[in-house]
């Protein structure tokens, strides 16, 4: 793939990682979250095929295809399972509210893109060239990550982050090579694991509660 | 081969103890393998001192002087605190407090956490590294909530939570570097090895790799809990179990630091080294001034215990920041000085705890005239953790305030110094209240203001010396052997000197 179709498809792709992220600011019902995060997995994904089919490399498709196993199925998954039977779950209290996350969500992609246009101006390929939109996704992340309040919605939060910066890693370098990407992947798979067992634990040893209740260990 | 077996050793004990189940024969053959690990790390020290670095799995794990000396430490360590560890199940299965499954599932995992730092510790790859130690936090989660109360669970949430996002930065920072290396025109594959980019240090594009090396020394800093990304670390270090506080205290945060040394060292030779040197004493005086002004008010001894590694993580980096080879092997000596002293204070904290029932200082009185083999243990640990001689902390630490002043970082050194001393009247005020008194009816008298600790305090001072299994030999002999070693160490160095010399020059030349 070359030209056009390449630019204006990866172009889309990585669009769609950032669209996802933000959707998850305003998307209210957690089931629409993880839906969202699914649909950010498979993105991601399609950044990485694109990419391959550009660059005639078999191991970079490879990848994607571990990418979308993981981010896109496995771990919404997961996130589903952790719910349980309680799939329309709201969070009821976020520090932020969602008209101003949105807006603080647009200060902090101009931010990204004000901020990176440096290392994409380093990197000189069309690919590089959307590096700002990579540390969008990643930051917006962040954003999600300390005004939510519910321990699942932190899991999303950690999730933005760490698609945010595979997403940078395609664009800069095609990706790190194969088996660390596998590697990193089985990493971020079983964290969510953890996460999940830890939520869960939390749920039936302690009741429904926000993580601002757990204020026992201070000095 | 010998770096494979390294890695095989807890893995195998890991396997023994899984269809075991967590029996005594199963759990002290576990053991077995980790010191079996200890053995083998010198054996490799002694062989890359005569035929240089050794590499083994196709290039994926790679021992130099350095690797040699962290899998040593991290060797000595899971010694004494696997030991203690199998002590501490046996007793909370005996006195049916964790059942069998979780016994055994903590012995696993304690395993698989020492296999994940040895992999951290001998990988050839940068990426492999960063798998290596995202592994770990993955490992120490459960560990930490081994416990089950609301106070572990919140600890471990906000450890794996913490822990997950400060890695990820470095992940982001691993992946910069990778651009700067490919930019120079490395192949793929092996553009993350040590050794590659330490051979193109000279042509990685400095602008990219001053934002790489910030966010590694954010990423990796979170886990060696360098203020400001310190938060998870007291908690963490006192709601996990003692055995496992000992072997984060110890070694994982050094395992971590271990990662940011690496990359100082191509980052000396790609941008020069005043910027590392600026980054890292920023971080290392916030960490000693933070770790001061907690360490004076601190009620809990196990969290004391924490903030006194943040001071030593401190410390080191303030050695690493001066960067001239005396000062790296003296940041190399401090980490097996600390390492050792405090794995023994944290087990014998873990001790104290299961006599006392509490780990609120003022409910510990006059250890040293009711228990003195254990009173004395953690009175000696303290000595030797505050940097007093023979110890060998007290060797480094006068080595890395020499370096500092070589290299025209007096005053950092000197700022150094005097939260040095506040840390060290804070702590020995802590101590005396803890150690000394009348043994006879010091808790009546205490125990009206001691709050939660009252209740489990006037039965355990019942109970008295003549608790099972407390001051057994058993017991006390690794941790006297332990801070024998740390004394030895500081006093003659001689059989370190070779390996730390080399060590050092693999970071700074």
């Amino acid at each position: 793939m070359s030209g056009q179709p390449f630019a204006s498809g990866l172009t889309l792709a990585v669009g769609a990682v950032l669209v996802c992220a933000v959707a998850v600011l305003w998307l209210s019902s957690l089931a629409s979250v993880i839906r969202a995060v699914s649909l950010q997995g498979i993105a991601l994904g399609t950044v990485a095929i694109v990419l391959g089919l550009h660059l005639h490399d078999p191991a970079l498709i490879a990848t994607a295809a571990v990418v979308i196993v993981v981010k896109g199925l496995a771990i919404p998954m997961l996130l589903r399972h952790v719910t349980g039977d309680q799939p329309l779950e709201r969070e009821t209290r976020p520090l932020v509210n969602v008209p101003a996350s949105l807006v603080a969500s647009a200060a902090v992609i101009f931010i990204a893109f004000a901020r990176t246009r440096g290392i994409a101006r380093y990197v000189g390929t069309t690919a590089g060239s959307l590096v700002p939109v990579g540390f969008a996704a990643l930051l917006v992340g962040y954003f999600v990550l300390v005004s939510k309040r519910r321990p699942v919605f932190q899991m999303v939060g950690i999730l933005l982050v760490d698609n945010g910066i595979s997403l940078v890693a395609f664009l800069v370098t095609a990706g790190v090579p194969f088996l660390i990407e596998l590697g990193v992947s089985l990493d971020v798979l079983l964290a969510v694991v953890v996460l999940g067992v830890l939520a869960v634990r939390l749920r039936t040893d302690f009741g429904d509660l926000d993580l601002d209740d757990l204020q026992e260990l201070h000095d | 081969m010998a770096l494979i077996g390294l890695l095989l050793l807890p893995l195998l004990g890991a396997g023994v103890l899984a269809i075991g189940r967590a029996r005594p024969a199963a759990a002290y053959t576990a053991v077995a393998t980790n010191c079996a690990v200890l053995v083998l790390a010198i054996g490799v020290a002694v062989r890359e001192r005569e035929i240089g670095p050794l590499s083994g799995a196709y290039g994926v794990l790679r021992a130099d002087a350095l690797s040699a000396f962290m899998a040593l430490v991290i060797g000595a360590i899971a010694c004494l605190a696997s030991w203690i560890g199998v002590r501490m199940i046996a007793a909370d299965l005996a006195e049916q407090r964790c059942s069998r499954a979780r016994a055994t599932t903590y012995l696993v995992l304690v395993q698989g956490f020492v296999a994940a730092m040895l992999l951290a510790v001998l990988a050839a790859n940068v990426g492999v590294l960063w798998v290596a130690i995202e592994a770990t936090t993955i490992v120490t989660t459960f560990l930490v909530g081994h416990r089950r109360t609301k106070g572990a669970l919140e600890a471990s949430w906000k450890y794996i939570v913490i822990c997950s996002v400060g890695i990820a930065l470095a992940f982001l920072g691993t992946v910069l570097v990778y651009l700067a290396a490919m930019h120079t025109g490395g192949h793929s594959a092996s553009a993350l090895d040590w050794t590659s980019l330490r051979s193109h240090a000279s042509h990685l594009d400095p602008a990219v790799m001053r934002v790489a090396f910030a966010l590694l020394v954010l990423g990796y800093g979170t886990k060696v809990g360098l203020v400001p990304m310190h938060s998870w670390l007291p908690d963490a270090h006192s709601q996990a179990p003692a055995p496992v506080s000992a072997l984060m205290s110890g070694v994982l945060l050094t395992v971590a630091f271990y990662a940011i040394l690496r990359f100082k060292a191509v980052m000396d030779v790609a941008v020069g080294p005043s910027y590392s040197r600026a980054l890292l004493v920023t971080v290392s005086l916030l960490s000693l001034a933070f770790a001061a002004s907690l360490l004076l008010t601190q009620r809990d001894y196990k969290r004391m215990l924490a903030y006194h590694s943040i001071e030593h993580m401190g410390l080191i980096a303030l050695g690493a920041a001066a960067g001239i080879p005396l000062a790296i092997a003296a940041v190399l000596l401090h980490i097996l000085g600390h390492g050792l002293a405090k794995s023994v204070l944290f087990l014998a904290s873990g001790e104290i705890m299961a006599v006392e029932g509490t780990s609120r200082i003022d409910g510990v009185h006059a250890l040293l005239a009711r228990r003195p083999a254990l009173g004395g243990i953690f009175g000696v640990g303290l000595l030797a953790l505050l940097g007093l001689p023979p110890f060998s902390l007290f060797t480094s630490e006068l080595l890395m305030i020499r370096a500092e002043f070589e290299v025209g970082l007096g005053w950092a050194a000197a700022a150094a110094m005097v939260a040095m001393v506040v840390i060290f009247v804070a702590v020995a005020a802590h101590a005396r209240h803890m150690l000394f008194g009348p043994a006879a009816g010091a808790r009546a008298g205490t125990g009206a203001d001691t709050g939660a600790g009252a209740g489990a305090g006037d039965e355990s001072g019942g109970i008295g010396s003549a608790a099972p299994g407390v001051s057994s030999p058993l017991v006390t002999a690794p941790l006297v052997a332990g801070l024998v070693a740390c004394g030895l160490i500081g006093v003659f160095a001689w059989p370190l000197t070779g390996l730390l010399s080399a060590a050092a020059h693999v970071v700074a030349r």
